[in-house]
Protein backbone atom coordinates (compact mmCIF):
# COMPACT_ATOMS: atom_id res chain seq x y z
CA UNK A 1 0.00 0.00 0.00
CA UNK A 2 1.50 3.70 -0.65
CA UNK A 3 2.16 5.86 1.81
CA UNK A 4 0.80 8.95 0.21
CA UNK A 5 -1.99 8.48 1.70
CA UNK A 6 -3.25 9.28 4.96
CA UNK A 7 -5.54 5.80 5.24
CA UNK A 8 -6.61 3.60 2.33
CA UNK A 9 -9.37 1.46 3.56
CA UNK A 10 -9.71 -2.11 1.50
CA UNK A 11 -13.00 -4.36 2.08
CA UNK A 12 -13.59 -3.70 5.36
CA UNK A 13 -16.13 -5.28 7.00
CA UNK A 14 -17.10 -5.63 11.03
CA UNK A 15 -20.00 -7.40 12.37
CA UNK A 16 -21.42 -7.31 15.41
CA UNK A 17 -22.69 -11.13 15.94
CA UNK A 18 -25.08 -11.21 12.68
CA UNK A 19 -25.55 -7.80 11.99
CA UNK A 20 -22.45 -6.46 9.79
CA UNK A 21 -21.87 -2.79 11.04
CA UNK A 22 -19.56 -1.72 8.06
CA UNK A 23 -19.98 -3.82 4.55
CA UNK A 24 -16.97 -4.49 2.11
CA UNK A 25 -16.07 -0.49 2.71
CA UNK A 26 -13.04 0.75 0.64
CA UNK A 27 -12.08 4.13 -0.05
CA UNK A 28 -8.65 6.36 0.15
CA UNK A 29 -7.95 9.30 2.06
CA UNK A 30 -5.04 11.48 1.18
CA UNK A 31 -2.87 13.08 3.25
CA UNK A 32 -3.51 17.02 4.10
CA UNK A 33 -7.40 16.38 3.18
CA UNK A 34 -10.18 17.32 5.36
CA UNK A 35 -12.86 14.39 5.34
CA UNK A 36 -16.12 14.06 6.39
CA UNK A 37 -17.84 10.55 6.99
CA UNK A 38 -21.42 11.78 6.25
CA UNK A 39 -24.47 9.30 7.41
CA UNK A 40 -27.40 8.62 9.76
CA UNK A 41 -26.67 7.03 13.20
CA UNK A 42 -26.54 2.88 12.51
CA UNK A 43 -25.02 3.98 9.18
CA UNK A 44 -21.53 2.14 10.32
CA UNK A 45 -19.82 5.23 10.67
CA UNK A 46 -19.10 5.20 13.91
CA UNK A 47 -17.50 1.88 14.03
CA UNK A 48 -15.49 2.29 11.70
CA UNK A 49 -14.37 5.17 13.67
CA UNK A 50 -13.35 2.73 16.21
CA UNK A 51 -11.61 0.47 13.75
CA UNK A 52 -9.58 3.61 12.46
CA UNK A 53 -9.23 4.70 16.10
CA UNK A 54 -7.57 1.34 17.14
CA UNK A 55 -9.73 0.84 19.80
CA UNK A 56 -11.07 -1.99 18.62
CA UNK A 57 -9.87 -4.74 16.03
CA UNK A 58 -9.99 -4.56 12.50
CA UNK A 59 -11.86 -7.99 11.62
CA UNK A 60 -12.39 -7.94 7.78
CA UNK A 61 -10.15 -6.25 4.80
CA UNK A 62 -6.93 -4.24 5.09
CA UNK A 63 -6.76 -0.70 6.34
CA UNK A 64 -3.32 1.07 5.99
CA UNK A 65 -3.38 4.44 8.15
CA UNK A 66 0.21 6.90 7.19
CA UNK A 67 1.82 4.32 5.41
CA UNK A 68 1.68 1.53 8.39
CA UNK A 69 -0.69 -1.15 8.30
CA UNK A 70 -3.14 -1.39 11.00
CA UNK A 71 -3.05 -5.01 12.25
CA UNK A 72 0.85 -5.36 12.49
CA UNK A 73 1.78 -1.92 13.37
CA UNK A 74 -1.31 -0.45 15.39
CA UNK A 75 1.23 0.93 17.88
CA UNK A 76 3.02 3.11 15.48
CA UNK A 77 -0.47 4.25 14.12
CA UNK A 78 -1.34 5.19 17.75
CA UNK A 79 1.63 7.34 17.71
CA UNK A 80 0.72 9.42 14.86
CA UNK A 81 -2.70 9.59 15.36
CA UNK A 82 -5.06 12.19 17.50
CA UNK A 83 -8.48 10.95 18.15
CA UNK A 84 -11.34 12.89 19.69
CA UNK A 85 -14.30 10.51 20.71
CA UNK A 86 -17.52 11.91 20.86
CA UNK A 87 -18.35 10.64 24.37
CA UNK A 88 -16.16 12.92 26.56
CA UNK A 89 -12.92 11.60 27.80
CA UNK A 90 -11.66 14.09 30.30
CA UNK A 91 -11.28 13.32 33.84
CA UNK A 92 -13.65 15.58 35.36
CA UNK A 93 -11.59 15.37 38.91
CA UNK A 94 -8.45 16.94 37.35
CA UNK A 95 -7.95 20.36 36.03
CA UNK A 96 -7.65 21.21 32.25
CA UNK A 97 -3.91 21.28 32.51
CA UNK A 98 -3.62 18.13 34.69
CA UNK A 99 -5.81 16.19 31.89
CA UNK A 100 -3.49 17.35 28.97
CA UNK A 101 -0.41 16.37 31.36
CA UNK A 102 -1.29 12.85 31.78
CA UNK A 103 -2.43 12.75 28.25
CA UNK A 104 1.20 14.16 27.50
CA UNK A 105 2.47 11.23 29.32
CA UNK A 106 0.48 8.32 27.52
CA UNK A 107 2.54 9.57 24.49
CA UNK A 108 5.79 10.03 25.59
CA UNK A 109 6.42 13.85 25.98
CA UNK A 110 7.58 15.36 29.73
CA UNK A 111 9.62 18.20 31.14
CA UNK A 112 9.12 21.13 30.19
CA UNK A 113 8.10 20.04 26.11
CA UNK A 114 5.01 18.99 27.79
CA UNK A 115 4.63 22.40 29.96
CA UNK A 116 5.28 24.66 26.68
CA UNK A 117 2.92 22.43 24.61
CA UNK A 118 -0.22 22.53 26.83
CA UNK A 119 0.41 26.22 27.22
CA UNK A 120 0.45 25.99 23.62
CA UNK A 121 -2.73 24.32 22.80
CA UNK A 122 -4.73 26.13 25.56
CA UNK A 123 -3.87 29.55 23.89
CA UNK A 124 -4.77 27.78 20.54
CA UNK A 125 -8.06 27.13 21.73
CA UNK A 126 -8.82 29.48 23.65
CA UNK A 127 -8.98 28.44 27.49
CA UNK A 128 -5.62 29.25 28.69
CA UNK A 129 -6.97 31.17 31.20
CA UNK A 130 -9.50 28.08 32.73
CA UNK A 131 -6.06 25.50 32.90
CA UNK A 132 -6.18 25.51 36.91
CA UNK A 133 -9.83 25.40 36.95
CA UNK A 134 -11.12 21.29 37.48
CA UNK A 135 -12.72 20.30 34.72
CA UNK A 136 -16.21 19.73 35.76
CA UNK A 137 -16.45 23.17 36.39
CA UNK A 138 -16.04 23.80 32.58
CA UNK A 139 -18.75 23.91 30.15
CA UNK A 140 -19.73 21.66 27.71
CA UNK A 141 -18.47 23.68 24.81
CA UNK A 142 -15.12 24.24 26.95
CA UNK A 143 -14.62 20.66 27.49
CA UNK A 144 -14.77 20.21 23.76
CA UNK A 145 -11.71 22.76 23.38
CA UNK A 146 -10.44 21.01 25.96
CA UNK A 147 -10.94 17.22 24.24
CA UNK A 148 -9.38 19.01 21.07
CA UNK A 149 -6.69 20.30 23.13
CA UNK A 150 -5.74 16.55 24.27
CA UNK A 151 -6.24 15.23 20.71
CA UNK A 152 -3.73 17.35 19.49
CA UNK A 153 -1.12 17.51 22.64
CA UNK A 154 1.19 15.16 20.49
CA UNK A 155 0.90 16.92 17.21
CA UNK A 156 -0.09 13.85 15.41
CA UNK A 157 -0.22 13.41 11.63
CA UNK A 158 -3.77 12.58 11.77
CA UNK A 159 -6.34 13.85 13.67
CA UNK A 160 -10.11 11.84 13.91
CA UNK A 161 -12.98 12.98 15.49
CA UNK A 162 -16.36 11.48 15.85
CA UNK A 163 -19.40 13.84 16.16
CA UNK A 164 -17.37 16.78 17.07
CA UNK A 165 -20.15 19.09 16.81
CA UNK A 166 -22.07 17.12 19.32
CA UNK A 167 -23.45 20.06 22.16
CA UNK A 168 -21.77 23.02 20.49
CA UNK A 169 -24.04 26.19 19.53
CA UNK A 170 -23.52 27.09 16.04
CA UNK A 171 -20.97 29.93 16.71
CA UNK A 172 -18.40 27.32 18.74
CA UNK A 173 -18.85 24.44 16.01
CA UNK A 174 -18.04 26.92 13.65
CA UNK A 175 -15.20 28.15 15.17
CA UNK A 176 -14.10 24.73 15.24
CA UNK A 177 -14.80 24.25 11.73
CA UNK A 178 -12.18 26.96 11.35
CA UNK A 179 -9.80 25.98 13.65
CA UNK A 180 -9.38 22.66 11.82
CA UNK A 181 -8.90 24.26 8.40
CA UNK A 182 -6.59 26.38 10.21
CA UNK A 183 -4.23 23.55 11.61
CA UNK A 184 -4.67 21.36 8.14
CA UNK A 185 -3.50 24.43 5.93
CA UNK A 186 -0.56 25.55 9.15
CA UNK A 187 0.74 21.71 10.23
CA UNK A 188 -0.49 19.48 7.12
CA UNK A 189 -2.64 17.46 9.20
CA UNK A 190 -5.13 15.46 7.76
CA UNK A 191 -8.60 15.35 9.08
CA UNK A 192 -10.99 13.07 8.91
CA UNK A 193 -14.46 13.33 10.91
CA UNK A 194 -17.85 11.75 11.37
CA UNK A 195 -21.19 13.82 11.29
CA UNK A 196 -24.62 13.50 11.01
CA UNK A 197 -25.41 16.97 10.58
CA UNK A 198 -26.18 17.59 6.87
CA UNK A 199 -25.11 21.33 7.24
CA UNK A 200 -22.00 20.89 8.18
CA UNK A 201 -20.30 18.09 5.43
CA UNK A 202 -19.93 20.52 2.80
CA UNK A 203 -17.23 22.20 4.72
CA UNK A 204 -15.19 18.98 4.01
CA UNK A 205 -13.15 19.12 1.14
CA UNK A 206 -14.89 15.27 0.20
CA UNK A 207 -17.49 13.52 1.66
CA UNK A 208 -17.83 9.90 2.36
CA UNK A 209 -22.19 9.41 2.56
CA UNK A 210 -22.32 5.80 4.18
CA UNK A 211 -25.73 3.94 4.42
CA UNK A 212 -26.22 0.44 6.00
CA UNK A 213 -22.54 -0.37 6.29
CA UNK A 214 -21.82 0.37 2.70
CA UNK A 215 -20.17 3.49 1.35
CA UNK A 216 -23.59 5.11 -0.88
CA UNK A 217 -21.26 8.31 -2.39
CA UNK A 218 -18.08 9.56 -2.31
CA UNK A 219 -16.95 13.56 -3.75
CA UNK A 220 -16.62 16.86 -3.35
CA UNK A 221 -19.49 18.75 -1.45
CA UNK A 222 -19.74 20.31 -5.00
CA UNK A 223 -19.85 17.53 -7.26
CA UNK A 224 -22.17 15.76 -5.06
CA UNK A 225 -24.98 18.50 -5.19
CA UNK A 226 -24.51 19.12 -8.78
CA UNK A 227 -24.43 14.78 -9.90
CA UNK A 228 -28.32 15.32 -8.34
CA UNK A 229 -28.94 17.37 -11.59
CA UNK A 230 -31.69 19.32 -10.40
CA UNK A 231 -32.49 23.01 -8.22
CA UNK A 232 -34.76 22.86 -5.46
CA UNK A 233 -37.84 24.72 -5.20
CA UNK A 234 -39.78 24.51 -2.04
CA UNK A 235 -42.99 26.55 -1.32
CA UNK A 236 -44.72 27.39 2.14
CA UNK A 237 -48.09 27.51 1.94
CA UNK A 238 -51.35 26.77 4.64
CA UNK A 239 -52.24 23.63 3.01
CA UNK A 240 -49.53 21.54 1.22
CA UNK A 241 -51.09 18.81 0.62
CA UNK A 242 -53.49 20.39 -1.51
CA UNK A 243 -51.30 22.60 -3.42
CA UNK A 244 -49.33 19.53 -4.06
CA UNK A 245 -52.69 17.65 -5.38
CA UNK A 246 -52.68 20.33 -7.75
CA UNK A 247 -49.48 20.74 -9.00
CA UNK A 248 -49.34 17.08 -9.98
CA UNK A 249 -52.32 17.44 -11.78
CA UNK A 250 -51.67 21.16 -13.60
CA UNK A 251 -48.09 20.23 -14.19
CA UNK A 252 -47.60 16.59 -14.69
CA UNK A 253 -44.54 16.11 -12.67
CA UNK A 254 -42.87 14.95 -9.16
CA UNK A 255 -43.99 16.57 -6.30
CA UNK A 256 -43.31 15.86 -2.72
CA UNK A 257 -44.29 17.19 1.10
CA UNK A 258 -41.56 17.69 3.10
CA UNK A 259 -42.15 19.34 7.11
CA UNK A 260 -45.00 21.18 5.87
CA UNK A 261 -43.32 22.30 2.46
CA UNK A 262 -44.20 21.55 -1.12
CA UNK A 263 -40.36 20.30 -2.65
CA UNK A 264 -40.08 19.84 -6.16
CA UNK A 265 -36.65 19.65 -7.94
CA UNK A 266 -36.24 20.48 -11.40
CA UNK A 267 -33.47 21.61 -13.96
CA UNK A 268 -33.90 25.12 -14.74
CA UNK A 269 -35.75 25.98 -11.53
CA UNK A 270 -35.69 29.29 -12.07
CA UNK A 271 -38.19 28.86 -15.04
CA UNK A 272 -40.54 27.26 -12.92
CA UNK A 273 -40.82 29.90 -10.25
CA UNK A 274 -43.20 32.33 -12.49
CA UNK A 275 -45.14 29.48 -13.80
CA UNK A 276 -46.06 28.30 -10.18
CA UNK A 277 -47.08 31.62 -8.98
CA UNK A 278 -48.87 32.29 -11.79
CA UNK A 279 -51.17 29.26 -11.39
CA UNK A 280 -51.60 29.58 -7.72
CA UNK A 281 -51.38 33.01 -7.04
CA UNK A 282 -53.22 33.03 -3.56
CA UNK A 283 -51.72 29.33 -2.60
CA UNK A 284 -48.05 30.28 -2.24
CA UNK A 285 -46.98 31.99 0.68
CA UNK A 286 -43.50 32.02 0.23
CA UNK A 287 -41.39 30.50 -2.77
CA UNK A 288 -37.47 29.47 -3.18
CA UNK A 289 -34.94 28.10 -5.36
CA UNK A 290 -32.28 26.57 -3.62
CA UNK A 291 -29.18 24.57 -5.33
CA UNK A 292 -29.46 20.68 -4.16
CA UNK A 293 -28.66 20.05 -0.67
CA UNK A 294 -26.21 16.97 0.71
CA UNK A 295 -29.81 15.60 1.89
CA UNK A 296 -31.08 16.03 -1.57
CA UNK A 297 -27.74 13.41 -2.53
CA UNK A 298 -28.32 11.31 0.34
CA UNK A 299 -32.34 10.49 -0.82
CA UNK A 300 -31.19 10.31 -4.32
CA UNK A 301 -28.40 8.03 -3.59
CA UNK A 302 -30.01 5.53 -1.09
CA UNK A 303 -33.81 6.11 -2.00
CA UNK A 304 -34.01 6.90 1.58
CA UNK A 305 -34.95 10.03 3.65
CA UNK A 306 -32.05 11.02 5.81
CA UNK A 307 -33.59 11.42 9.14
CA UNK A 308 -36.80 8.88 8.67
CA UNK A 309 -33.33 6.16 8.36
CA UNK A 310 -32.13 6.93 11.90
CA UNK A 311 -35.56 6.06 13.10
CA UNK A 312 -35.54 2.78 11.62
CA UNK A 313 -31.97 2.17 12.64
CA UNK A 314 -32.59 2.65 16.17
CA UNK A 315 -35.39 0.33 16.41
CA UNK A 316 -33.01 -2.61 15.29
CA UNK B 1 3.91 19.18 7.73
CA UNK B 2 3.80 18.04 11.28
CA UNK B 3 5.99 15.35 12.10
CA UNK B 4 5.64 13.28 15.14
CA UNK B 5 8.97 12.96 16.77
CA UNK B 6 7.90 9.87 19.03
CA UNK B 7 8.06 5.91 17.51
CA UNK B 8 7.99 4.14 20.68
CA UNK B 9 6.78 5.42 24.58
CA UNK B 10 8.83 5.13 27.71
CA UNK B 11 6.55 3.03 29.86
CA UNK B 12 7.81 4.07 33.46
CA UNK B 13 6.61 7.68 33.34
CA UNK B 14 3.15 6.19 32.25
CA UNK B 15 2.63 3.91 35.52
CA UNK B 16 3.88 6.86 37.52
CA UNK B 17 1.60 9.43 35.92
CA UNK B 18 -1.78 7.09 36.13
CA UNK B 19 -1.00 5.98 39.75
CA UNK B 20 -0.54 10.03 40.19
CA UNK B 21 -4.29 10.33 39.13
CA UNK B 22 -5.45 7.59 41.24
CA UNK B 23 -3.79 9.40 44.24
CA UNK B 24 -4.68 12.91 43.21
CA UNK B 25 -8.35 11.75 42.32
CA UNK B 26 -8.78 10.62 46.02
CA UNK B 27 -7.55 13.01 47.91
CA UNK B 28 -10.03 15.32 45.65
CA UNK B 29 -13.06 13.50 46.78
CA UNK B 30 -13.21 14.49 50.76
CA UNK B 31 -15.48 12.26 51.44
CA UNK B 32 -13.39 8.88 50.23
CA UNK B 33 -11.40 10.65 52.51
CA UNK B 34 -13.41 10.73 55.75
CA UNK B 35 -14.87 7.94 55.11
CA UNK B 36 -11.42 5.84 55.06
CA UNK B 37 -9.94 7.36 57.86
CA UNK B 38 -13.16 6.98 59.73
CA UNK B 39 -14.48 3.76 59.06
CA UNK B 40 -11.58 1.53 60.26
CA UNK B 41 -11.31 3.14 63.56
CA UNK B 42 -14.93 2.49 63.96
CA UNK B 43 -15.14 -1.52 63.31
CA UNK B 44 -11.93 -1.84 65.40
CA UNK B 45 -13.75 -0.31 68.21
CA UNK B 46 -16.85 -1.91 67.66
CA UNK B 47 -15.65 -5.47 67.13
CA UNK B 48 -12.89 -4.82 70.45
CA UNK B 49 -16.11 -3.82 72.34
CA UNK B 50 -18.81 -5.78 70.96
CA UNK B 51 -16.75 -8.99 71.71
CA UNK B 52 -14.92 -8.27 74.84
CA UNK B 53 -17.18 -11.54 75.89
CA UNK B 54 -14.65 -13.93 73.68
CA UNK B 55 -11.47 -11.97 75.95
CA UNK B 56 -9.80 -10.85 72.55
CA UNK B 57 -9.33 -6.96 73.26
CA UNK B 58 -8.61 -4.54 71.00
CA UNK B 59 -4.79 -5.61 70.33
CA UNK B 60 -6.64 -9.30 68.44
CA UNK B 61 -8.45 -6.97 65.96
CA UNK B 62 -5.40 -4.87 64.99
CA UNK B 63 -3.84 -7.11 62.04
CA UNK B 64 -7.29 -7.92 60.86
CA UNK B 65 -8.58 -3.80 60.83
CA UNK B 66 -5.26 -3.40 58.67
CA UNK B 67 -6.41 -5.93 56.30
CA UNK B 68 -9.64 -4.92 56.01
CA UNK B 69 -8.27 -1.15 55.20
CA UNK B 70 -6.42 -2.84 52.63
CA UNK B 71 -9.13 -4.89 50.94
CA UNK B 72 -11.61 -2.51 50.65
CA UNK B 73 -9.30 0.61 49.98
CA UNK B 74 -7.30 -1.42 47.46
CA UNK B 75 -10.94 -2.32 45.83
CA UNK B 76 -12.66 0.49 46.14
CA UNK B 77 -9.56 2.32 44.10
CA UNK B 78 -10.21 -0.37 41.30
CA UNK B 79 -13.82 0.22 41.01
CA UNK B 80 -12.73 3.66 39.23
CA UNK B 81 -11.77 1.13 36.64
CA UNK B 82 -15.60 1.10 35.66
CA UNK B 83 -15.82 4.79 36.38
CA UNK B 84 -13.30 5.33 33.80
CA UNK B 85 -14.99 3.54 31.51
CA UNK B 86 -18.24 4.81 31.90
CA UNK B 87 -16.94 8.44 31.67
CA UNK B 88 -14.89 7.80 29.19
CA UNK B 89 -11.29 8.14 30.67
CA UNK B 90 -10.49 4.69 29.58
CA UNK B 91 -10.84 5.00 25.93
CA UNK B 92 -8.50 7.86 25.32
CA UNK B 93 -5.71 5.68 27.35
CA UNK B 94 -7.01 2.62 25.06
CA UNK B 95 -5.97 4.50 22.09
CA UNK B 96 -2.98 5.71 23.38
CA UNK B 97 0.63 4.44 22.53
CA UNK B 98 1.26 3.29 26.02
CA UNK B 99 2.04 -0.40 26.51
CA UNK B 100 -1.35 -2.09 28.34
CA UNK B 101 0.59 -3.56 30.88
CA UNK B 102 1.33 0.23 32.16
CA UNK B 103 -1.79 0.91 32.12
CA UNK B 104 -2.35 -1.70 34.37
CA UNK B 105 0.37 -1.10 36.86
CA UNK B 106 -0.11 2.25 36.87
CA UNK B 107 -3.87 1.62 38.11
CA UNK B 108 -2.72 -1.33 40.43
CA UNK B 109 -0.23 1.08 41.80
CA UNK B 110 -1.72 4.01 42.31
CA UNK B 111 -4.76 2.04 44.13
CA UNK B 112 -1.84 0.06 45.83
CA UNK B 113 -0.66 3.67 47.29
CA UNK B 114 -3.75 4.75 48.26
CA UNK B 115 -4.39 1.24 50.65
CA UNK B 116 -1.06 1.19 52.02
CA UNK B 117 -1.29 5.27 52.96
CA UNK B 118 -4.26 4.66 55.04
CA UNK B 119 -2.37 1.15 56.57
CA UNK B 120 0.06 3.02 57.73
CA UNK B 121 -1.62 6.51 59.45
CA UNK B 122 -3.55 3.25 61.05
CA UNK B 123 -0.78 1.80 62.11
CA UNK B 124 0.66 5.03 63.85
CA UNK B 125 -2.60 5.19 65.50
CA UNK B 126 -1.85 1.35 67.04
CA UNK B 127 1.87 2.53 67.82
CA UNK B 128 0.53 5.41 69.70
CA UNK B 129 -2.88 3.83 71.38
CA UNK B 130 -1.26 0.63 72.14
CA UNK B 131 2.53 1.04 72.06
CA UNK B 132 5.50 -0.64 69.64
CA UNK B 133 4.47 -3.63 68.27
CA UNK B 134 7.92 -4.85 67.65
CA UNK B 135 11.50 -4.28 66.46
CA UNK B 136 12.16 -1.48 63.99
CA UNK B 137 13.01 -4.28 61.25
CA UNK B 138 9.57 -6.27 62.24
CA UNK B 139 7.37 -3.32 61.91
CA UNK B 140 8.98 -2.69 58.38
CA UNK B 141 8.89 -6.19 57.42
CA UNK B 142 5.20 -5.75 58.32
CA UNK B 143 5.11 -2.82 56.03
CA UNK B 144 6.61 -4.41 53.15
CA UNK B 145 4.00 -7.20 53.82
CA UNK B 146 1.07 -4.54 53.38
CA UNK B 147 2.25 -2.96 50.67
CA UNK B 148 2.81 -6.69 49.13
CA UNK B 149 -0.97 -7.36 50.04
CA UNK B 150 -2.23 -3.92 48.84
CA UNK B 151 -1.08 -5.06 44.95
CA UNK B 152 -2.61 -8.37 45.67
CA UNK B 153 -6.11 -7.05 46.52
CA UNK B 154 -5.77 -4.36 44.11
CA UNK B 155 -4.95 -6.80 41.30
CA UNK B 156 -8.01 -8.76 42.47
CA UNK B 157 -10.31 -5.55 42.22
CA UNK B 158 -8.87 -5.04 38.91
CA UNK B 159 -9.45 -8.71 37.27
CA UNK B 160 -13.28 -8.22 38.82
CA UNK B 161 -14.16 -4.70 37.92
CA UNK B 162 -12.26 -5.14 33.69
CA UNK B 163 -14.89 -6.22 32.19
CA UNK B 164 -18.24 -4.95 34.55
CA UNK B 165 -20.39 -2.20 33.21
CA UNK B 166 -21.86 -0.94 36.34
CA UNK B 167 -20.66 -0.15 40.12
CA UNK B 168 -23.61 -1.76 41.04
CA UNK B 169 -22.24 -5.55 39.87
CA UNK B 170 -18.97 -4.76 41.87
CA UNK B 171 -21.22 -4.24 44.89
CA UNK B 172 -22.67 -7.46 44.69
CA UNK B 173 -19.33 -8.94 44.65
CA UNK B 174 -18.24 -7.23 47.47
CA UNK B 175 -21.24 -9.03 49.62
CA UNK B 176 -21.04 -12.50 48.18
CA UNK B 177 -17.17 -12.55 47.53
CA UNK B 178 -14.97 -9.69 49.07
CA UNK B 179 -16.91 -9.10 52.43
CA UNK B 180 -17.03 -13.06 53.21
CA UNK B 181 -12.89 -13.38 51.98
CA UNK B 182 -12.38 -10.72 54.58
CA UNK B 183 -14.23 -12.90 57.45
CA UNK B 184 -12.68 -16.08 56.93
CA UNK B 185 -9.33 -15.04 56.80
CA UNK B 186 -8.61 -15.15 60.62
CA UNK B 187 -9.06 -11.55 60.79
CA UNK B 188 -12.19 -11.85 62.90
CA UNK B 189 -12.34 -15.17 64.26
CA UNK B 190 -9.32 -16.47 66.02
CA UNK B 191 -8.19 -19.38 64.89
CA UNK B 192 -9.65 -22.57 66.19
CA UNK B 193 -8.38 -26.22 64.54
CA UNK B 194 -11.23 -27.35 65.91
CA UNK B 195 -13.34 -25.23 63.19
CA UNK B 196 -14.34 -25.30 60.09
CA UNK B 197 -13.97 -21.43 59.89
CA UNK B 198 -10.50 -22.15 60.04
CA UNK B 199 -10.29 -24.87 57.77
CA UNK B 200 -11.41 -23.14 54.93
CA UNK B 201 -9.30 -20.12 55.91
CA UNK B 202 -6.47 -22.43 54.92
CA UNK B 203 -7.53 -21.66 51.20
CA UNK B 204 -7.90 -18.32 51.25
CA UNK B 205 -4.90 -16.60 50.49
CA UNK B 206 -5.73 -13.30 52.50
CA UNK B 207 -5.38 -15.74 55.51
CA UNK B 208 -1.62 -15.82 55.09
CA UNK B 209 -1.26 -12.43 54.89
CA UNK B 210 -3.40 -11.52 58.26
CA UNK B 211 -1.18 -14.19 59.66
CA UNK B 212 1.78 -13.03 58.57
CA UNK B 213 0.81 -9.46 59.80
CA UNK B 214 0.03 -11.13 62.97
CA UNK B 215 3.86 -12.51 63.26
CA UNK B 216 5.01 -9.18 63.13
CA UNK B 217 2.90 -6.98 65.26
CA UNK B 218 2.43 -8.36 68.62
CA UNK B 219 0.03 -6.24 69.90
CA UNK B 220 -1.29 -8.80 71.83
CA UNK B 221 -1.39 -12.42 73.32
CA UNK B 222 1.28 -14.88 72.03
CA UNK B 223 0.43 -18.30 72.42
CA UNK B 224 -2.46 -18.08 69.23
CA UNK B 225 0.28 -16.84 66.90
CA UNK B 226 1.59 -20.21 66.92
CA UNK B 227 -1.29 -22.33 65.34
CA UNK B 228 -0.64 -20.22 62.58
CA UNK B 229 1.26 -20.85 58.97
CA UNK B 230 4.73 -20.05 59.70
CA UNK B 231 5.84 -16.35 58.19
CA UNK B 232 8.10 -18.36 55.10
CA UNK B 233 4.71 -19.52 53.72
CA UNK B 234 2.93 -16.98 54.71
CA UNK B 235 5.25 -14.38 52.47
CA UNK B 236 5.30 -17.26 50.06
CA UNK B 237 1.42 -17.02 49.78
CA UNK B 238 1.19 -13.32 49.67
CA UNK B 239 4.21 -13.05 46.60
CA UNK B 240 2.45 -15.58 44.78
CA UNK B 241 -1.06 -13.94 44.94
CA UNK B 242 0.01 -10.52 44.27
CA UNK B 243 2.20 -12.15 41.13
CA UNK B 244 -0.82 -14.30 40.23
CA UNK B 245 -3.13 -10.93 40.06
CA UNK B 246 -1.04 -8.64 38.50
CA UNK B 247 -0.45 -11.25 35.74
CA UNK B 248 -4.20 -12.11 34.72
CA UNK B 249 -5.09 -8.09 35.36
CA UNK B 250 -2.42 -7.74 32.34
CA UNK B 251 -3.57 -10.68 30.69
CA UNK B 252 -7.17 -9.88 31.02
CA UNK B 253 -6.76 -6.02 29.96
CA UNK B 254 -5.09 -7.57 26.66
CA UNK B 255 -8.29 -8.51 26.25
CA UNK B 256 -11.23 -6.32 24.48
CA UNK B 257 -14.32 -5.84 25.92
CA UNK B 258 -17.62 -4.65 24.60
CA UNK B 259 -17.34 -2.55 28.04
CA UNK B 260 -14.77 -0.56 25.76
CA UNK B 261 -17.52 1.17 23.43
CA UNK B 262 -19.54 2.65 25.91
Amino acid sequence: MSADYAIEISSCTHRYGARVAVDQLSLSIERGEVFVFLGPNGSGKTTLFRVLSTLIPLQGGEISILGDDLRRAANAIRCKLGVVFQAPSLDKKLTVAENLHHQGKLYGLGGSELRDRIDQMLSAVGIADRAADLTETLSGGMRRRVELAKGLLHRPQLLLLDEPSTGLDPGARSDLWKYLHQIRDSDGVTIVLTTHLLEEADRADRIAIMHEGKLAALDTPAALQASVGGDAITIRTPRPTELADAIRVKFNCDVTVLDGCVRLEQPEGHQWIPRLVEAFPAEIETITLGKPTLEDVFIDRTGHRFWNEEKKSDGK
Amino acid sequence: MASSAITSVPSLPVVLTLAQRELVRFFRQRNRVIGALVQPIMFWGLFSLGLRGNDLGFAFFFPGTIAMILLFTAIFATISIIEDRREGFLQSVLVAPAPRWAMVMGKILGGSAIALLQALLFLALGCVTLGLPGSPLEIVLSIVLMAVLAIALTGLGFLLAWRMESTQGFHAIMSVFLFPMWLLSGALFPDDPQSWITFISRFNPLTYGVAGLRHYLHFGDETMVNALPSLPVCWGVSLSFALLMVVLSWRIAATRTTGDLL
